[in-house]
């Protein structure tokens, strides 16, 4: 149940974006969040959402994926949009007017823009986690904070903190359950009572798995010590990332994308 | 045979213990290049500590330590952990990489070997341990075994001249256990590998050619094990295994827990012990 929560995350897919370099699906994700704040009027909008439907229907990914990524922010979304309505400045005919609460052509404009916004950023950023693997993605971070080396950022050993996080998740959600198991046995009701009952329930759960999690930290360094791990200086590298010319093209389509916001924007 | 690790009068302490207490008193032994020797002794004898000294993971009180002709000191170390290859007991602990095949690769990155060698080595090791299915699995979803075997891929990948298997069978089912031992002997055979094995289990400890026991600290005895078997019940006085239902029975008749006379197997056990305190 828990390891479909992380690790459900990731749909194995063979399409042209899930081959993607992760570095460029990472660069240009953030890049297309920077760029949904050009649009201005309905075309852009129109062209935004025309573009990431077009990306998701080449993932592959079905679609309820994409609702199930909305679906929990969806309170904090229509609570921003709310406040924008309300309370935004206000331009256009005045459809309704109460102290400084003000319902306004724009303002109702406004809100339905912001909505947008936040559709488009968690499909794009869902569309990322989706078609590409957690490991790719440490990856690509590794790549990207590479320049932070200049001011003896340790850029190797957190990506290896990165992997080395990634790969113990499972192991540490098995013993989380072995440990809820074990304190089953002997009495204890995880999920009932009042939240102070519940958070009390946690506590015999936590420590021994702080304390196993120290144990294994400590045989994981021996370990890599024995194997001759002396920090990220001189090491080579196993797994790569190579871009490729598909890489090159849907960068250029971003670009291209650009343009035509820039020209149709008001 | 030229001997490729030489010990010498080590002494071993743990930082907090007292100035009396040792862990390793005045242990000497070698052990011949092509050798596999057995260490065997209780919990707490001192056997871990001596495996972990032989790399310098823990440092000598005093006493010399030659492998392979270098005396071990803060300039070979690096070296030396090149020389020996350890697999320790628990798989979960050891598996740095987030796939088998990058954990294999994990100990030829720290020595910097070029990707094109590695893209060889990986594979050929990962074959060699009959795994080479694996490559992209991630540990979650292997048994122990195959984590122990992925371990043993990613010494051979390194290619050390001596191997250390540091109860490396322990926490293993049977047949885990038996993988991973026909692995090493499948390794044994191909290769002049020096193998040094500490262990509980009377089958590793039967597939050396030489047998250390080791009881508080000193090394008692040394024999082929052919000798060392002779002695029988006091086997297990040398920490040697009896099957665990039979150690758990024994552990608990001393506690005065009234245990059944007949032997039980392992599901035998469980089920008595579910029993014990219901029908009160």
């Amino acid at each position: 149940m828990m390891n479909k929560l992380i690790f459900g995350r990731y749909i194995p897919g063979d399409s042209v974006i899930h081959h993607m370099d992760p570095r460029a699906k990472l660069l240009l994700s953030f890049y297309f969040i920077g760029i949904i704040f050009i649009a201005n009027n309905w075309m852009t909008y129109l062209l935004l959402f025309a573009f990431t439907f077009l990306a998701i229907t080449m993932s592959g990914v079905k679609w309820s994926f994409f609702i199930n990524g909305v679906k929990p922010l969806i309170w904090l979304i229509l609570f921003t949009v709310v406040l924008q309505v309300l309370f935004s400045a206000s331009g256009g005919p005045v459809y309704w007017h109460w102290g400084i609460i003000t319902i306004s052509r724009l303002g109702l404009i406004n809100g339905a823009y912001i909505f947008c916004r936040f559709v488009l950023i968690i499909f794009m950023s869902t569309l990322l986690t989706l078609t590409t693997p957690p490991l790719e993605l440490s990856d690509a971070i590794e790549y990207i904070l590479m320049p932070l080396k200049a001011v003896h950022f340790p850029v190797y050993e957190v990506a290896l903190m990165l992997s080395i996080a990634l790969r113990f998740v499972p192991t540490l959600m098995d013993e989380t359950e072995k440990i809820m198991n074990a304190q089953r046995a002997r009495g204890v009701d995880f999920g009932a009572g009042n939240i102070f009952q519940q958070m009390r329930a946690v506590v015999p759960l936590l420590i021994p798995l702080f304390v196993s999690s120290f144990n294994r930290a400590e045989d994981l360094a021996t370990a890599m010590e024995a194997r001759g791990y002396q920090g990220g200086e001189g090491r080579s590298k196993f797994r790569i990332l190579k871009w490729h010319a598909r890489d090159s093209w849907v960068t250029v389509i971003f670009a291209a994308l650009t343009v035509a916001l820039i020209f149709l924007r008001a | 045979m030229r001997p490729i690790i030489d010990v010498e009068h080590l002494n071993y302490r743990y930082p907090q213990q007292a100035k009396d207490q040792l862990t390793l008193r005045d242990v000497s032994f070698s052990v011949d290049a092509g050798e596999w020797v057995a260490i065997v002794g209780h919990n707490g004898s001192g056997k871990s500590t001596l495996a972990k000294n032989l790399n310098g993971l823990l440092a000598p009180a005093s006493g010399k330590i030659t492998v392979d002709g270098d005396v071990l000191s803060e300039k070979t170390v690096w070296e030396i952990r090149k020389k020996i290859g350890m697999v320790f007991q628990n798989p979960d602990n050891q598996f740095v990489g987030a796939t088998v095949a990058d954990d294999v690769a994990f100990g030829l990155e720290n020595q910097g070997v070029a990707r094109d060698e590695m893209l060889r080595r990986v594979p050929a090791a990962l074959k060699l341990v009959n795994m080479q299915d694996f490559a992209t699995r991630e540990p979650a979803r292997l048994s122990g075994g195959q984590k122990q075997r992925v371990a043993l891929a990613g010494m051979i990948a390194a290619r050390p001249q001596i191997l250390i298997l540091d109860e490396a069978t322990s926490m293993l089912d049977p047949r885990g256990r038996e993988e991973v031992l026909a692995t090493i002997r499948q390794m044994k055979a191909t290769s002049d590998l020096t193998v040094l094995s500490i262990t509980h289990d009377i089958d590793e400890a039967a597939s050396a050619n030489r047998i250390l026991v080791v009881n508080d600290g000193e090394v008692k005895e040394e024999g082929t094990p052919a000798e060392i078997f002779r002695h029988g019940e006091a086997l297990i006085k040398m920490g040697l295994d009896m099957p665990y239902a039979e150690r758990l029975k024994a552990a608990l008749k001393r506690r005065n827990v009234q245990v059944p006379a007949t032997y039980l197997t392992e599901k035998g056990m469980a089920d008595w012990l579910w029993q014990l305190r219901s029908n009160k």
